[in-house]
């Protein structure tokens, strides 16, 4: 009884400070400052057409480098607590369902690539990208059960894109204003694959990056042992 | 128009919260939460955030439902009391 | 407009705390948290909408002359980008601790854990 009352205490002081900000909201007419500098001078300094990938990747891209280690430690939590079952025979699946997975897997794929790429352009970037790639992984390894993907494969990848992603960080240190600053790299015409100086090779480190750790992930959530 | 549509989606995202925490099957209750964040990358288009759509749309209703089962068909699926 | 995601919201994490606080059964308690994250997203993103403008992103002339006056703002929308990824890695981990606690107790019952001591 008190356990209730207790309960019922903490979600009514928690439901008086949201309606407190619900009641008393009036919507803004004006951007704040720091996102009209973003969005008036962005498309000038750095050529990239979607202000949201300029704002993660450049402007606010110290935050983007703690949320991939981030990633990173969570994959190595979860491969610490949970260890691979050899020992245990897999049931077959069926031939159709296998020729099936590996005849849609690079389609998704491809859209999983065209997101990461075309991230400076478009809506998309890392992160959207790296998780389409994972669910094309996710498909493989569901539906056939024998199939690991390639462990060592991922390893390599995300160690080698995070080793490539700080050193165009300390790239743009050295070669331009800043770490991380995206004119280390020419500007190019605005519109283009290949312009916005470093997001497309910043947004495909950190796709490949994010991919792979997800996938790491479902690997190791899907082989998990009887301890 | 768009308040109106807006208005139905928080409607079946409230609906489809208070469902997974009420019913007494877990593989019910993981779908649903699925489902609040399908609604939610539909309430983020309208709210004129396109990337935030892709990301929610592939992450919190795509790999976070299948994580939940990877690690659910380990264990039994109800809950008892 | 942006009210109706404010208590969307704010409802969404009512009820994830109520299932974290009052739920016996630790995948419910998984569920919550996963929910209360969702809600936290909703508010910012609806905190960030300005009325009668469009996406933050400048593929047009009209939008590339005068762009302050015709964009919602960018600045939440990469914040609960990264916010989104992160919830998703702090679920898997929790998951993780819930499958370890099973296979030590037999039970997911909190209330049978506590006694099981």
């Amino acid at each position: 009884m008190v356990r209730n009352l207790f309960i019922i205490f903490i979600l009514a002081g928690v439901a008086s400070m949201f309606a407190a900000l619900a009641l008393g909201y009036s919507d803004p007419v004006a951007l704040g400052s720091a996102a009209s500098h973003y969005v008036s001078k962005g498309l000038a300094e750095l050529n990239g057409v979607n202000i949201v990938t300029s704002v993660v990747v450049t402007y606010r891209g110290l935050d983007t480098l703690g949320e991939v280690t981030v990633l990173f430690l969570t994959a190595s939590i979860l491969s610490f607590f949970l260890k691979n079952r050899s020992h245990e025979t897999k049931s077959e699946s069926s031939e159709l369902l296998t020729t099936a997975s590996k005849v849609i897997f690079p389609f998704i794929f491809m859209t999983g690539l065209y997101i990461v790429m075309n991230g400076h352009l478009t809506p998309g970037g890392g992160f959207q990208g790296g998780a389409v790639v994972a669910s094309a992984l996710l498909l493989l390894i569901l539906a056939d059960n024998k199939t690991d993907g390639s462990p060592t494969l991922f390893t390599v990848l995300e160690s080698v894109s995070g080793i490539f992603y700080v050193g165009t960080g300390v790239a743009g240190l050295i070669l331009a204003g800043g770490f991380l600053d995206a004119t280390v790299l020419g500007a190019g015409i605005t519109g283009r694959l290949l312009s916005a100086g470093a997001i497309p090779l910043i947004s495909t480190l950190i796709g490949l990056k994010v991919g792979s750790e997800l996938s790491t992930m479902l690997v190791k959530l899907k082989n998990a042992s009887e301890v | 128009m768009e308040l109106v549509i807006l208005i139905v989606l928080s409607l079946v995202v409230i609906f489809s919260a208070v469902f997974a925490v009420i019913v007494k099957t877990l593989t019910s209750a993981v779908i649903a939460s699925g489902a609040v964040g399908l609604f939610a990358s539909v309430m983020y288009i309208i709210y004129d955030a396109p990337d935030v759509a892709l990301t929610e749309a592939a992450i919190g209703s795509g790999l976070m439902t299948v994580v939940f089962f990877l690690i659910l068909s380990r264990m039994r699926r109800d809950e008892n009391g | 407009m942006a009210v109706t995601g404010i208590i969307t919201g704010s409802l969404l994490i009512l009820i994830g705390f109520y299932a974290i606080l009052s739920k016996n059964n630790l995948m419910k308690m998984v569920i919550g948290f996963s929910l209360a994250d969702t809600g936290v997203h909703i508010i910012i993103v609806a905190l960030g909408y300005l009325k009668g403008r469009t996406a933050p992103i400048l593929d047009s002339a009209a939008l590339t002359a005068n762009p302050e006056t015709l964009v919602v703002d960018p600045v939440p929308q990469a914040l609960v980008l990264t916010a989104i990824v992160i919830g998703f890695g702090i679920t898997a981990i929790m998951l993780v601790f819930v499958w370890r606690l099973y296979e030590k107790y037999g039970t997911l019952e909190i209330s049978r854990i506590g006694e099981a001591k």
